[in-house]
């Protein structure tokens, strides 16, 4: 009995770690490749060897990366666009789950009703009808001590964030976890004096620290990930993040090396990232209310 | 002896005291003014934004669906009827998208919605290094789509990783295809791809689902002698019933918007093998500039969507 139950947990982990190989090899192959010139990529490609960094390793394909790819600009312009739609998507989100479920407000239900109702359009659907209405959207530039108003969102920074700050999953996701709080601590707070805004400032967000965490993850994900909508929005190259910059390498004759290069280079921030909060990363999205 | 009922509150015996008046009707009223005033302006951030960013563009796709609007043109927009639908029924390479639609999404719910369960029964226990292993796991999930078919495009190749790994394997007995650039495989190959890189994800909700399931119920299962195929088959699985219509409905749903895999890795083709209806919007909105003949697509899609949903959640709705 006992030993049937140690090969049985010895074969689990067999299994276990055969999925785990097959999830990290294409990732492993590639930040390895990164490091190896063309010639060795292709040479090592029918043993192990392709899975570990032997032989002429070098990170001289990042510094061809650079030289072909304005990468650096993409970079800042990436980190900069992720971190403003997250800090405003959690204020903003947060704030309205916080009026709507622990606040007495005449009409609230309707209005989360027609919130969670937004979550049945996909966003493809959205995508190409938005970028006509973008484009007819004014916009305003303080140009010396006047205004001037222009038409067109089209191939700004602000078209790659606000359209995206305001997400119906995250307000979904803040209303499920404020209502487990205890609503006494909000009546004992007012009963201290306590405002309103004070009471979401100070009570209610600090104790919501797994939802900001879900909710900081699944909006920097697409927020750095995304591909389709600032490759129709966005034209000059010093507004245009990361992903784009694949597109310079959509050409014959590419020198693969400098391609899994650029590819690692803009994985391995949110792969750091990721195993940094791995705990509360994974643990929160499975513990916070993603159940239907 | 009296029995009291219920525990009741206990009631004042004497007449009460003169207690502090309730704040008078204006401060009460003042109270309840500025918690409307201050929950409006909470809600009011996030509900513009909606407003603006979803609502109205969704209503403007479905009305710019029965005009001729391009994103940029000097001709005023024009209503056209259902010009557009016309041409998109005519139109074979959107019923070849559709088709491919539903090849792929045919293949990719079961499997992944299977292998996603699986990678979750095997993390859902605690033991040694289950933090690495979920990590392994969601790995693929956190590395961008684009990414994803960039480095697939290159293992995909003829002299690929892919087809060295089948012929090392194998002893030299299978030659691979050359997976993308033939009709008959290219689609496969996108789903092999696909399935890796989102079935992290799915997993995720699956084990939510296996941790709402109660441990006493396992604990009366092993008492009773149920062998592990019996306890997934009695209590895990019934437990599962929310998370199983959840995961089937964002599955299908992903899947019909199949885009960006296509998008780097084949353009549509070869041969109109790998197009997809949101490859076909996207193609004739932002490349041809029609943002009318787009939003007919768009708006048949939508409906597609919702058509699909509402079958499943009839299919799987509870059955009392």
């Amino acid at each position: 009995m006992k030993n049937s139950v140690r090969l049985n947990s010895a074969a689990t982990m067999l299994v276990r770690i055969l999925f785990a190989a097959v999830a990290a090899f294409p990732i492993v192959f590639m930040l390895v490749s990164s490091l190896k010139p063309d010639t060795q990529i292709f040479g090592d490609m029918s043993s192990v060897a392709a899975f570990l960094p032997v032989g002429n390793v070098s990170f001289d394909n990042y510094a061809a990366v650079f030289d072909r790819v304005p990468a650096a600009r993409f970079l800042v312009n990436s980190i900069g666009i992720s971190a403003v739609t997250v800090v405003l998507g959690i204020f903003i989100n947060s704030l309205c789950a916080f009026a709507l479920s622990r606040m007495e407000v005449r009409g609230k239900r309707v209005v989360f009703t027609v919130i969670l109702a937004t979550l049945i359009v996909p966003f493809q659907t959205l995508a190409l009808p938005l970028v006509w209405w973008v484009n007819q959207l004014p916009y305003f530039e303080l140009n010396g001590f006047s205004l001037e108003v222009s038409k067109g969102w089209l191939d700004t920074y602000q078209v790659q964030i606000i359209p995206f700050i305001a997400n119906a999953f995250s307000i979904y996701l803040y209303h499920q976890y404020f209502e487990s709080i205890p609503k006494e601590l909000d009546e004992a707070a007012r009963i201290d004096g306590a405002g309103w805004f004070r009471i979401y400032r100070q009570v209610v967000m600090p104790l919501a620290g797994p939802a900001t965490a879900t909710v900081a993850i699944l909006t920097f994900l697409p927020a750095w990930n995304s591909y389709l909508w600032p490759l129709m929005v966005v034209q000059s190259e010093e507004l245009r993040p990361v992903m784009i910059g694949i597109q310079y390498f959509f050409q014959l004759n590419v020198s693969w090396g400098e391609v899994m290069a650029y590819a690692s280079l803009i994985t391995v921030p949110v792969v750091v990232l990721f195993v940094a909060f791995q705990r509360s990363f994974i643990n929160s999205i499975a513990s916070s209310g993603v159940k239907g | 002896m009296t029995t009291s009922p219920l525990p009741t509150r206990p009631r004042p015996t004497a007449a009460p005291a003169p207690r502090p008046l309730p704040a008078p009707p204006h401060r009460r009223r003042a109270g309840f003014l500025r918690e409307q005033i201050s929950g409006w302006g909470m809600i009011a951030p996030a509900a513009v934004l909606l407003l603006v960013f979803v609502f109205l563009p969704a209503i403007l796709g479905f009305g710019l669906a029965f005009t001729n609007a391009r994103l940029i043109s000097p001709r005023p927009v024009e209503f056209v009827g259902t010009d557009n639908f016309a041409r998109l029924f005519a139109d074979p390479a959107f019923w070849r998208s559709l088709l491919n639609v539903t090849y792929f999404a045919v293949v990719v719910v079961p499997v992944q919605s299977a292998l996603a369960l699986a990678m979750a029964l095997l993390i859902n226990k605690k033991f040694r290094g289950v933090n690495f292993f979920r990590t392994v796991y969601f790995l693929p999930v956190v590395t961008s789509m684009v990414v994803v078919s960039l480095l697939w495009l290159f293992m995909y190749r003829k002299d690929g990783l892919i087809n060295e790994l089948l012929s090392t394997f194998s002893f030299g007995l299978i030659q691979g295809a050359d997976w993308l650039n033939d009709p008959a495989t290219a689609m496969p190959a996108i789903i092999a791809l696909s399935i890796w890189q989102a079935a992290g994800f799915h997993m995720i909700i699956w084990l939510a689902g296996l941790q709402s399931i109660s441990g006493e119920l396992y604990e009366a299962a092993q008492l009773d002698g149920a062998s592990r195929w019996h306890q997934f088959r009695y209590v895990t699985w019934p437990g599962l019933k929310h998370t199983r219509s959840l995961v089937l409905v964002t599955i299908t749903i992903q899947a019909l918007g199949l885009f960006d895999q296509v998008s780097v890795m084949t353009q549509g083709g070869p041969l109109d093998s790998t197009t997809t209806i949101i490859y076909e919007a996207v193609r004739s909105g932002f490349k041809q500039q029609e943002t009318s003949y787009a939003s007919a697509i768009s708006l048949v899609f939508f409906f597609l969507v919702l058509l699909i949903s509402a079958v499943q959640r009839y299919l799987t709705r509870e059955k009392d």
